[in-house]
């Protein structure tokens, strides 16, 4: 439809799509007693918010594929619209969904399970341009992690999934066998915007009325895990590990590092743990996805913030189709970028990262 | 200003669009209580395709907690990130001034006006429009959607 | 310890001149709940002496960490830093030259879960304000310390103490019990903006809720860290509500907020606001716009980067030059170096702004 735009642009790497369950989709994976639990008891997390989103399955209107499957789940109608018209070279899909976050930690691990599974069978092995994220039940670490061992062979599986909007910020304890499995697996670990809150609000005042706030909040969910993975030291235990904050945005990470940067000099004797800046480990060990993309009044402006964040080299292009705040690899950026840059978000920084080819 | 003819009447009932392509531009027809409008199927931000979205009314407001639902059908929201574009006139509702999609004029045309000759149509400035075999229906009381581009 | 040497506490720069210039955040502490018995009835002076309450400290500043206490802030005569007048005159009024220094106290009322405890402990400590600070200290302004989880008894308040010139701002904790736009807290507003007082949200409070959008975290460093978020989300909120369609003549002062944050959340809340407007309808005006004509920032903590550069443009990306008020954060430890004051590469008449101009046309002075 709007294919018209491709101009002389290079392949791009689109560091965040989205392939969604539809139903049934994971019987085939489940174990009978599982099946029978989701028939009984269906999908527990955390209660706690309704916020409807800018559209039915926070999708684009153009997205729902005529074969009835929701939005994101149908892999010739993605390749349709989506991965041969943008002239995507490589997707990585990062599945959401409910499956890490059940309350039910053994129900989550046999999602998790399911998932994955069905990952490799209707999308890896179908698409060669796709990559995924192994779904984890990353409330449980030792459960996570036979999911990380049992799949990071598969070479279509390029990063451990994480869900932004977790019980607890990520630098602590309870989530360190996650990474050191990532770590030792050579797997980078995403964390992806969403998550449906674990009983935590999305404001330090608890929650907010409209969908307009908690969408725009979510960027403060990111940043308190920046500052948790860092002051917490996980990166001088875990020196491979290597983070990736996506749908989070990344204009608001200068003003963070600086912060940071400024109060740990007065408060260091706090976490000892640190042999170095704040600044210097998120520059070392944390990427960032693009969409959504911030859109200053001047667009120039998002040059400065390249600038501040020390350059361009974590920052990676990302759709979110078929999401309704999906960015157009055309039309997302309102600034000329510098052709080096452009080259690097677009798909050399995160061929890099995920060792595509 | 070319014309051309782009749909009868019949077949855009009141609150359905019809996406149409004339000289390879997308544009969304919309009937609007009887009223027949024209915009550009492209959206100015991001490129979508901004007539395939949701049709809805305008909600505003003077003070917190309070709605007035008004326009219903008019207003079409890009079916990706959810801009108000009032289908009349193609101004968005955020920036009317800056943002906006091109709207077209339209006409409604009778069968009689139209089913004359093709010389008769070219003085009158009309090009064929992909609707060719539906001109040639005589029925006395059709009426066609005509479109200046 | 922390070595002092690496730390000068500076002054006035000497590009400044004799410019005028405003204070607006210095800290008065309570000590403890005796200073206040002349200002309570004696069923609560009883009350507090009969469970043994000494203090009320939600330890929002653990009392040795370093960024809690400019060195040489505590008055030698015992009490905390910030409760001493004769030092505060000396490191902030006369150092500075300042015309007029804003007080914020701290008290943190909202940890009081007792309505009517709480509404006697902030009418207390507003009494005490006036008494001691304000009335022998013409250069001194106050804020109003309110019961905000009553928001009838704060307006109350609000009304008790409009008369009084001293106060100037109404005091709200940023981690409160709910999103600060919400509608309950608006006959606070419809105070402050009754009687022309500025609405100041603070770095604190004692809610309860997680300090983060994903729980507890373990290090005050973080916590410290973290509370620019918590600020995210109140502009976030004030915004949404409607809270300036409502109160169009309300200022809101982000105290001790940090402001490098802020350029890239209008980006993303206008962008947000463009598709999403239509769920908060009385937001006509993209959400950048309402923020700069409302809401004012206190220069410290200055979250800088290592190039001054960067932050001269962060401050441009604001879009408007009477957002910044110039602020000590007295007697919190923040400055790390004379330049770290300002940045250097202000046009002159930017800095003339944020020394005082901004802060002249938010207060009532």
């Amino acid at each position: 439809m709007v294919a018209t735009a491709r101009k002389n642009r290079g392949p791009v790497v689109d560091c965040d799509i989205h392939n969604a369950v539809w139903p049934g989709a994971l019987d085939p994976y489940l174990a009978k007693r599982w099946r029978r639990h989701g028939q009984l008891f269906g999908s527990r997390t955390h209660p706690g918010s309704l916020y409807p989103k800018g559209s039915p399955a926070a999708a684009r209107h153009d997205a729902w594929p005529p074969s009835g499957r929701p939005p994101g789940g149908d892999l010739e109608f993605m390749r349709k619209q989506h991965l041969d018209p943008e002239g995507i070279e490589y997707g990585i899909l990062n599945c959401l969904g409910p499956a890490g976050t059940q309350l039910n930690a053994e129900y989550s691990s046999a999602l998790c399970r399911a998932v994955n599974e069905w990952q490799i069978a209707e999308w890896l092995e179908k698409e060669p341009r796709l990559r995924a994220g192994v779904a984890v039940p990353y409330e449980d670490a030792e459960l996570a992690v036979k999911e990380i061992d049992r799949f990071a062979d598969h070479p279509g599986f390029v990063q451990v999934l994480l869900i932004v909007r977790t019980a607890e910020p990520l630098g602590r304890r309870k989530y360190w066998k996650i990474y050191e499995a990532a770590e030792r697996n050579n797997l980078p670990v995403g964390i992806h915007f969403g998550g449906g809150a674990r009983g935590v609000p999305i404001t330090a005042s608890g929650w907010p009325s409209y969908y307009i706030e908690d969408h725009t909040d979510m960027a403060q969910a990111f940043q308190a895990h920046v500052v948790s993975l860092v002051c917490e030291g996980v990166f001088e235990r875990f020196p491979g590990l290597r983070v990736v904050l996506i749908e989070g945005g990344f204009a608001w990470l200068p003003s963070l590092m600086w912060r940071l940067d400024k109060h740990w000099k007065r408060l260091k004797e706090e976490v000892p743990h640190l042999k170095r800046r704040p600044s210097d480990y998120i520059r070392e060990h944390m990427w960032v996805t693009t969409q959504p993309i911030e859109e200053p009044h001047n667009p120039r402006h998002l040059l400065q913030v390249l600038d501040h964040l020390g350059g361009s080299d974590r920052v990676m292009f990302s759709t979110d189709y078929p999401h309704w705040d999906y960015d157009d690899p055309d039309r997302a950026f309102r600034v000329r970028l510098p052709e080096e840059d452009r080259r690097r978000i677009f798909a050399g920084n995160a061929k890099a990262l995920y060792g595509l080819r | 200003m070319p014309k051309y003819v782009v749909a009868t009447v019949d077949e855009i009932p009141p609150g359905q669009r019809k996406i149409i392509t004339v000289e390879r531009r997308s544009i969304g027809l919309f009937n609007v209580n009887g009223d027949f409008y024209a915009i550009r199927n492209q959206c100015p931000h991001e490129g979508g395709p901004l007539c395939e979205g949701v049709l809805s009314g305008l909600v505003r407001s003077e003070m917190p907690g309070e709605y007035e639902y008004v326009r219903r059908g008019e207003i079409v929201r890009c079916p990706w990130h959810q801009w108000e574009f009032d289908v009349r006139t193609g101004q968005s509702w955020f920036d009317p001034a800056k943002t906006r999609v091109r709207a077209y004029e339209t006409t409604v045309e009778t069968t009689t006006s139209l089913a004359t000759s093709d010389a008769d149509l070219v003085d009158a400035g009309y090009t064929k429009g992909p609707y060719e075999a539906e001109t040639y229906r005589v029925e006395v009381d059709q009426q066609y959607i005509v479109l200046h581009l | 310890m922390v070595d002092t040497r690496e730390t000068t506490y500076p002054g006035r720069l000497p590009r400044w001149g004799n410019a005028d210039l405003v204070d607006c955040d210095v800290q008065v502490a309570v000590g403890s709940v005796d200073v206040l018995a002349p200002y309570l009835d004696q069923r609560w002076r009883d009350y507090l002496s009969e469970s043994g309450v000494r203090a009320i400290d939600p330890h929002q500043y653990p009392k040795g960490a370093p960024i809690s206490a400019l060195p040489g802030s505590a008055p030698a005569t015992g009490g905390p830093p910030g409760s001493d007048l004769g030092l505060l005159r000396a490191q902030v009024l006369d150092r500075w030259q300042a015309r007029y220094a804003v007080l914020n106290c701290g008290f943190e009322i909202s940890a009081i879960h007792n309505d009517d405890w709480a509404l006697a402990m902030a009418r207390a400590v507003n009494d005490w304000q006036a008494a001691e600070w304000l009335a022998p200290e013409p250069r001194l302004r106050a804020s109003i310390v309110i019961p905000a989880q009553n928001p009838e008894l704060a307006a109350a308040e609000i009304d008790r103490l409009a008369e009084h010139p001293g106060f100037v701002q109404v005091l709200l904790p940023v981690r409160a019990e709910a999103p600060l736009g919400k509608r309950r807290y608006w006959p606070i507003y419809a105070a402050a903006e009754r009687h022309g007082l500025a609405v100041g949200i603070y770095a604190g409070g004692a809610s309860g809720n997680p300090p983060t959008p994903v729980g507890w975290p373990s290090y005050y460093l973080e916590d410290y860290v973290c509370l620019s978020q918590a600020f995210q989300a109140q502009v976030v909120s004030l915004v949404s509500e409607g809270v300036f369609t409502k109160f169009p003549a309300l200022r809101v002062v982000l105290i001790e907020s940090g402001f490098t944050w802020l350029p890239a959340l209008m980006w993303r809340f206008d962008k947000n606001w463009k598709g999403l407007r239509r769920e908060v309808p009385w937001v006509d005006r993209p959400p950048s716009e309402i923020i700069r004509h409302h809401l004012r920032l206190t220069t410290q903590p200055l979250d800088e980067p290592g190039e001054p550069r960067q932050l001269i443009e962060t401050i441009e990306q604001l879009g408007c030059d009477e957002m910044l008020l110039f602020a000590t954060d007295f007697p919190h430890w923040q400055f790390d170096t004379e330049e770290g004051v300002l940045p250097s590469g202000l046009r002159p008449e930017v800095e003339h702004r944020i020394l005082a101009t901004n802060a002249l046309e938010t207060y009532r002075f």
